[in-house]
């Protein structure tokens, strides 16, 4: 196993997968020549040629629209935002056609798309920029939204995410391509759909994803200081949603807290509190907390925002509040 | 609309004043002071020639993120724009929520716009809707890159401003590149003004470097405009001196000696060439100008360090407006 970052991991699962299926190509903006914004793609374009590897215009519908028109002919194009927040501009795509598709045709044509995005905040990008709105592509049923929060995982993801027969919109966090971590060489995989037991612990259940891995992790680390043993579970698909490792867990602590960095109204926590309440309410000890962003645009100015963001220290009080 | 000598000069300063002010932006970054800027270098004369066509103050303005120099000269201040750099309290257009250079002012009635590009076009043309509605006199411009033309939303409001024969003025600053990506790979036409034909609306092409010539073509669009006429679509060819922001390193994409071709057209140095002909620039009336710019510069980034952040709990606001009460 080496040890690189998770934009090398995503990188590796592309590459693989463009050199195992020759079905499989990139579109986007800067993609190409560039190698991406966050240079992914990187030495692409010179080693698959531009056919594979194509720059597009700046129209995010079309590029989702073509992406999902291309599938249909059976090639697995694997689409790139640039930002998630350019998701919207393409929204009816990814909600209207994407999800729907598969189960409008009674199953007769399959979607095999992948869409990366990049989402998150705490760059100073401003309002438009930096929004973490997975919840919302999370509801539609019919697509698969994923966030993995490590390298491993990102390519495991990346890789089935390509594979899958189903549109899988693969969410990566902004301020995570420099994050390392161990990831397997070669063809490895990590099934979609499943999430999983990051940290073990006795006290309390912390259940995240994403970038809050990484704050939750730092808030665990502190936490055992003071001998309070967390437990993370690492959700990593949202759609579909696996309860099981949290259940587990939930039953060995009784309580929890879910750290999510998109809003708290109608997020993610909303939704694993609700099953937690509604598949293990005998062992709840304690309300269950949820720590997510502030409800307003996330600002600019540095200071406003990290205090929008959800910070190592509001983990901390919440686990501390639910014990 | 023929222009005074002294107006002439004017709009030779205000492009100069925005190179200064845009250049020391460049420098605040990598002094690490400011966390991102994004350039109008090399599209000043666009910006200015389109701005004193319009009624400033009066007409409306959805500009976009390179049009330092077109913000100055409808009122907008240098030390605005080195508070709205630095993301300070005082920064008028949001407080320090609003990144730099997605310029808003109340005064000057200028909109707003998302980091999504285009949109703007279409708050002009609601704009543009609402001036009829309301029987006003006035105009609205709104401005974009070229590869932001490529944006479906782009055609809708074009498309309508022309079906509606909306007081709109588009004007397409090229500058031969989005990010990375050259013009060639965003449209199949030799310029975005022929994307008007098939629109139904008139389309002008104009050298982007010569502000006079462009405030000629802006004089007559606005005059259309303002009399019924309807819209125009103005593409302005110009160059991307700079990097497309303080993210980016261009010599990935790009070679040197193509950057330094086009620097033989740099605006500053096109329209100096012209006043000098016409023996209005002397050099001394340069000098003072550029000790002027220096000097404005230095006072405004020096006032804009010493004002005050906002403090974190200001974040919470104002999401909603204020409440009317009609009991
Ligand atoms: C809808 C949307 N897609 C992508 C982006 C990212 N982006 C920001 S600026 C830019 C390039 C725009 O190029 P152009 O319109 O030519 O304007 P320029 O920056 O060259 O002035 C891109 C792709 C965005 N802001 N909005
Ligand atoms: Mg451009």
């Amino acid at each position: 196993m080496a040890r690189i970052t998770m934009r090398e991991a995503i990188s590796q699962a592309l590459w693989e997968e463009m050199e195992r299926d020759p079905r499989v190509f990139i579109l986007g903006e800067e993609v190409g020549v560039w190698g991406g914004t966050y240079a992914v793609t990187k030495g692409f374009y010179d080693h698959f040629g531009p056919e594979r590897v194509r720059d597009t215009p700046i129209a995010e519908a079309a590029i989702i629209g073509a992406a999902i028109g291309a599938a249909l002919t059976g090639l697995r194009p694997v689409a790139e935002l640039m930002t998630i927040n350019f998701a919207f501009s393409a929204m009816d795509h990814i909600v209207n056609q994407a999800a729907k598709l598969h189960y409008m045709f009674g199953g007769q044509m399959i979607l095999p798309l992948v869409i990366r995005a990049v989402g998150g905040g705490g760059r100073q990008l401003g309002a438009t920029h930096s929004q973490t709105p997975d919840a919302i592509f999370a509801h539609f049923p019919g697509l698969k939204v994923v966030a993995p929060g490590t390298p491993a995982d990102a390519k495991g993801m990346l890789k089935a995410a390509i594979r899958s027969q189903d549109p899988v919109l693969f969410i990566e966090h902004a301020t995570l391509y420099q994050t390392r971590g161990e990831v397997p060489e070669g063809d490895y995989i990590v099934p979609l759909g499943k999430s999983t037991i990051q940290r073990e612990g006795r006290h309390v259940t912390i259940v995240t994803y994403s970038k809050m891995l990484e704050i939750s992790t730092k808030a665990a680390d502190q936490l055992a200081k003071e001998g309070i043993e967390a437990e993370i579970v690492d959700l990593r698909s949202l759609r579909p949603l696996d309860m099981g490792p949290v259940l587990e867990s939930f039953k060995k602590t009784n309580r929890a807290v879910i750290v999510e960095e998109g809003w708290k109204s109608y997020g993610v926590g909303a939704e694993v509190a609700s099953r937690i309440y509604e598949e293990a309410f005998d062992y709840v000890d304690a309300p269950i907390k949820r720590v997510a962003q502030a409800e307003v645009p996330l600002p600019y100015n540095r200071t406003l925002e990290q205090m929008a963001l959800p910070q190592v220290e509001d983990v901390i009080k919440a686990v501390k509040e639910v014990l | 609309m023929t222009l005074s000598d002294e107006t002439r000069l004017e709009m030779y300063w205000m492009m100069l004043l925005s190179r200064r002010l845009d250049e020391r932006a460049w420098v605040l970054h990598r002094q690490g002071k400011i966390a991102f800027h994004i350039s109008g270098i090399g599209q000043e004369a666009a910006q200015v020639g389109a701005a004193y066509a319009l009624r400033r103050g009066y007409d409306w303005v959805a500009p976009y993120y390179r049009d330092l120099a077109l913000m100055l000269c409808l009122g907008y201040e240098p030390r605005e724009f080195m508070l709205s750099l630095m993301g300070k309290r005082e920064e008028p257009s949001s407080g320090g929520r609003q990144m730099p250079s997605h310029w808003s002012l109340r005064r000057a009635n200028v909109v707003s716009h998302s980091a999504v590009v285009a949109t703007q076009c279409s708050h002009a043309t609601g704009i543009g809707l609402a001036i009829k509605m309301r029987r006003e006199d006035k105009v609205v411009l709104a401005s974009l890159g070229e590869g932001s033309t490529s944006q479906g939303e782009w055609y809708e409001a074009v498309n309508w401003a022309a079906v509606h024969q909306l007081p709109v003025i588009f004007l397409v600053e090229n500058n031969q590149y989005a990010i990375s990506v050259p013009v060639e790979k965003q449209m199949a036409v030799p310029s975005a003004a022929d994307r008007a034909c098939g629109l139904g609306l008139r389309g002008v092409a104009v050298d982007g470097s010569d502000v006079f010539a462009v405030h000629q073509a802006f004089t007559e669009a606005v005059e259309l405009a303002r009399s019924g006429k309807g819209p125009t679509l103005i593409e302005a060819k110009m160059y991307r001196i700079t990097p497309h922001s303080s993210d980016d390193d261009d010599r990935t994409y790009r070679s040197r000696e193509e950057v330094e071709e086009h620097k033989k057209r740099d605006p500053l140095l096109v329209n100096r060439r012209i006043l000098e002909r016409d023996g209005l620039l002397t050099a001394s009336r340069l000098e003072e100008m550029e000790s002027r710019a220096k000097k404005m510069v230095d006072e405004a980034v020096q006032y804009a360090e010493q004002a005050p952040y906002p403090a974190a709990e200001e974040a919470a606001y104002p999401v909603y407006a204020e409440e009317v009460r009609h009991d």
